[in-house]
């Protein structure tokens, strides 16, 4: 055992030394950051960035930013996926693929950690940044410098894990990690200390992001939004930053016990020792069952809005939909047995969570009735953002219903760890939420950025991804109902996969065309912004208070804070063209000012988990003091913010704030 | 420093009614899922002793019992501090908080001294399961109340410099309920690691 030693701890040049594959990902990822830079140098584009974007305490272009970055680690994540697929598709009988068995275990290991940390919470935090404080009438979060510390430790653990491509390896222990084998008896390498530290920075900034959110939506709101008042996005916000604080502090010590046992030999989850590795799975699950619903109630709320934005209706039970959010909120606690029920917890034990997570359905089901009775008798606009809609609701109730039989516990331990499970969690949360968050991306592009998306290619994409979709998962649940099992390198002619595994990859390459022409769809848009400027504020023909404002969305937002009496005050405004929202004096008001303090705090939690990856001492204690020293100059800061002068000339035109 | 009683009572008022402390209540709720979070796993491996000393064997009820009542005291001066901002007593307030940090400063001694004894002694937590389980969970809780005192040397220095502003109060009054929050902490930890350990259960 070998505990921060040297300088350079147990970082050598074996550490450099990958394989072909490896050696491309690593060629990209390095040509495109030198793209990057030089492009920026180039263009003379460094101090724009710095200033305007890097800097930024306007929760919207951190916003932006998050969804940058989880964008490209779609991409990347989505890379991952089509090795996979390829590797399944050709690794049969004597074939053996074109990646090694302890390669393809880092593959889908990073796969998994990525596509959750960093593109699904990428998203959902990205558009919870913008949406948020719009919705709900304020200028800003309650604590903005906060949340760029958030977005920062987000980076930094996104930095993190991306840096094991290039040096050193990945965890090669699942998404979770479950010990024995990421104990460092079984995982020698520096793998899962990367996974280790990339998700505890990452998770420290979510949970900061939590506490940040809850106290915006109980403190920010405005004047008249009581609670029953609010935007159906933002109860679900309420609901999943709840989760977000009850379940990340487990997150946060499981790992580090994990850490502590490889790092200084102690016996949580050892085989030996007295330690207990079941501990380990339900302590990871107490904290991972809550997080798939962190990721998709703001997806739900997104879904809400659209739905009744998009049908001309308010929402159907908007009570129900309440309380469906909080039962799923207090449920998602009692169900996290089920990802084991094969431990041997006994059938009582088994019965129970059985039921409980049949139970949780319910409230799901009522959000799905909800929706659909909105849609009726409503006047549907078919715009891409509904057409996302309509490919979440039969996706995701195959994947529901393929989810109550897995909560059998008797069907379960036929299905455990087989495709048919992973067909299931993949219907769940690319339906529910990468669909719910690409939708709310086209729905507030024009809100943030003051033109619309490209209506056609978002169309053609959300058919691509939705038929993609199937034709990659349906296979999966054949395939695993004939025994094929997850994170499976290579099988034998006589098993009969390989087939659908092609049409597996199929599927695969139709997504990344319908990634793709996302990626056109953007940059269509932006060279033809002029044309899809939106003058009105209102694209949408919306219901909320952000379509009150002119777009894009000044980084105030509101220049007056609007009064509410009812939901979707906006919208009834409209129907009764009466004027309430405008209002004439507009009183000066404070802003934040910009910061650079989140990423010096983010730049020296990556030197700490660095350091921690490589049991390099010096630079641990460089990065922890780096964050303190941050956090300490920031307590003393006295011109945090700066006065907001608004001519009163400013207000004209439509509605209250334009 | 030219504040009035009522001025700096209404500091208090002020910070305790502000989105930071609101904020600061929730920080401290998942800090509460964290020591749950430790219990849970010393509940779980406590008598995994591997072969290993029991806390029965290891623990000392009159050496807790001392951490304990210093720990309390110190609750109590951390509570006289806020009480001599409440009457503009900027001395008071600074004696009171240096006798909070010497109290919560012995406490860290006594514990990293019984560690210490532990560890030479071949007990460290390599040891067991048990004892991976107990330092964790106490250590945790002497790490917390480290950031404690640190916390404190900073605000000492803030008041001596800018005196009773909107900002000290604010840090005082959330110090305050850290400080008690921990000394929560630490009853669970006696009672459950401690009195349980000696008892046997």
């Amino acid at each position: 055992m070998m505990i921060y030693s040297s300088l350079l701890g147990l970082l050598n040049v074996d550490a450099f030394r990958h394989d072909f594959i490896q050696n491309i990902g690593v060629t990209v990822m390095s040509l495109s950051a030198l793209f990057a830079v030089l492009a920026l140098t180039y263009f003379k584009k460094w101090k724009w960035l710095f200033s305007e974007w890097l800097t930024s305490l306007d929760p919207k272009r951190i916003g932006v930013m998050y969804i940058v970055v989880a964008l490209l680690m779609i991409t990347k994540a989505g890379t991952d996926a089509l090795i996979m697929r390829t590797q399944q598709a050709i690794s049969v009988g004597s074939n053996h693929g074109i990646v090694s068995s302890s390669h393809y275990q880092q593959i889908f290991s990073s796969h998994g950690t990525t596509m959750i940390f960093f593109a699904a919470m990428g998203l959902m935090f990205g558009l919870i940044n913008i949406g948020v404080p719009l919705l709900i009438g304020s200028r800003d979060v309650a604590f903005p410098f906060l949340n760029s510390v958030s977005f920062w430790l987000f980076v930094a653990g996104m930095v993190l894990l991306n840096t094991s491509l290039a040096i050193g390896d990945f965890s090669g222990a699942g998404w979770l990690a479950y010990p024995p084998l990421s104990e460092l008896q079984f995982s020698p390498t520096v793998g899962v200390d990367y996974w280790i530290w990339s998700l505890q920075i990452a998770g420290i900034g979510s949970l900061l992001s939590g506490i940040n959110f809850i106290v915006t939506i109980l403190r920010n709101r405005a004047k008249g939004m009581n609670l029953m008042k609010m935007p159906m996005f933002v109860w679900s916000v309420f609901g999943s930053m709840t989760l977000v604080i009850f379940a990340f502090p487990i997150l946060t010590v499981t790992i580090t016990l994990l850490y502590l046992d490889r790092l200084i030999g102690t016996h949580f989850f050892t085989a030996g020792g007295g330690g207990n590795a079941m501990m380990y799975v339900n302590l990871i699950w107490a904290w991972g069952h809550p997080e798939v619903y962190i990721l998709v109630l703001p997806a739900f709320g997104i879904f809400s809005e659209i739905v009744s934005t998009f049908s001309r209706k308010r929402l159907f039970g908007y009570t129900s939909m309440v309380w469906a959010i909080w039962a799923i909120v207090i449920l998602s606690f009692t169900v996290w047995l089920h990802h084991f029920f094969t431990m041997g917890a006994g059938a009582d034990v088994n019965g129970f969570f059985g039921i409980m997570t049949m139970i949780i359905a319910v409230p799901t089901g009522v959000k799905i009735f909800n929706w659909l009775f909105t849609m009726f008798r409503g006047k549907i606009n078919f715009a891409s953002p509904m057409l996302w809609f309509i490919g979440f609701i039969v996706l995701f109730s195959i994947g529901g219903v393929a989810g109550v039989l897995l909560a059998v516990p008797p069907a379960d331990f036929q299905l455990h760890n087989s495709l048919f499970l992973v067909a299931h969690f993949h219907s769940m949360i690319v339906s529910g939420v990468l669909f719910g968050y690409f939708a709310g991306l086209t729905y507030w592009f024009p809100k943030v950025f003051g033109f619309k998306l490209n209506e056609t290619l978002g169309k053609y994409a959300a058919y691509l991804w939705i038929i993609g979709f199937m034709t990659a998962f349906i296979p999966l649940y054949v395939l695993g109902l004939m025994g094929a099992t997850r994170r499976m390198d290579h099988y034998d002619v006589s098993m009969g996969y390989q087939q659908l595994f092609i049409v597996a990859g199929i599927g695969v390459l139709i997504i990344g065309s319908g990634l793709f022409l996302q990626i056109v769809q953007v940059a269509l848009s932006v060279i033809k912004r002029k044309e899809y400027a939106d003058r009105t504020g209102d694209p949408w023909n919306g219901r909320t208070l952000e379509w009150s404002i002119k777009s894009p969305a000044p980084s105030y937002n509101y220049a007056v804070i609007p009064e509410v009496s009812q939901i979707d005050q906006f919208w009834e405004d409209k129907q009764s063209d009466s004027d309430k929202l405008q209002l004439k004096d507009i009183k000066p008001f404070n802003m934040p000012n910009n910061s650079y303090k989140g990423l010096f705090i983010a730049a020296g939690s990556f030197a700490l988990g660095f350091g921690a990856v490589w049991h390099i001492l010096l630079l641990a204690i460089v990065g922890l003091l780096i964050i303190l020293i941050t956090i300490i100059l920031r307590t003393l800061d006295e011109n945090t913010e700066s006065l907001v002068v608004i001519d009163s000339h400013y207000n004209a035109g439509l509605g209250a704030n334009k | 420093m030219s504040n009035t009683n009522e001025q700096t009572t209404s500091m208090i008022v002020h910070a305790e009614k502000s989105k930071t402390l609101l904020g600061f209540w929730i920080y401290l709720m998942t800090d509460c899922i964290l020591f749950a979070s430790l219990f849970a796993v010393y509940a779980v491996l406590h008598k995994n002793t591997f072969g290993g000393p029991s806390g029965q064997q290891l623990f000392s009820l009159p050496y807790a019992l001392l951490q304990t009542l210093i720990l309390l005291t110190s609750s109590l001066t951390s509570g006289l501090s806020i009480l001599s901002i409440r009457k503009n007593d900027i001395k008071k307030t600074i004696y009171w908080t240096i006798a909070t940090f010497g109290l919560g400063l012995s406490f860290l001694l006594l514990e990293i001294n019984e560690f210490h004894k532990l560890y030479i002694e071949g007990n460290g937590w390599q040891r067991s399961g048990f004892l991976s389980s107990y330092f964790s969970l106490v250590g945790t809780h002497g790490l917390h109340i480290l950031v404690g005192l640190i916390w404190m040397l900073i605000l000492i220095i803030f008041i001596v410099k800018k005196g009773f502003t909107k900002k000290t109060v604010k840090g005082f009054t959330m110090l305050n309920i850290f400080w008690h929050f921990l000394d929560v902490i630490w009853i669970f930890i006696f009672s459950v690691v401690y009195l349980m350990g000696h008892v046997g259960l």
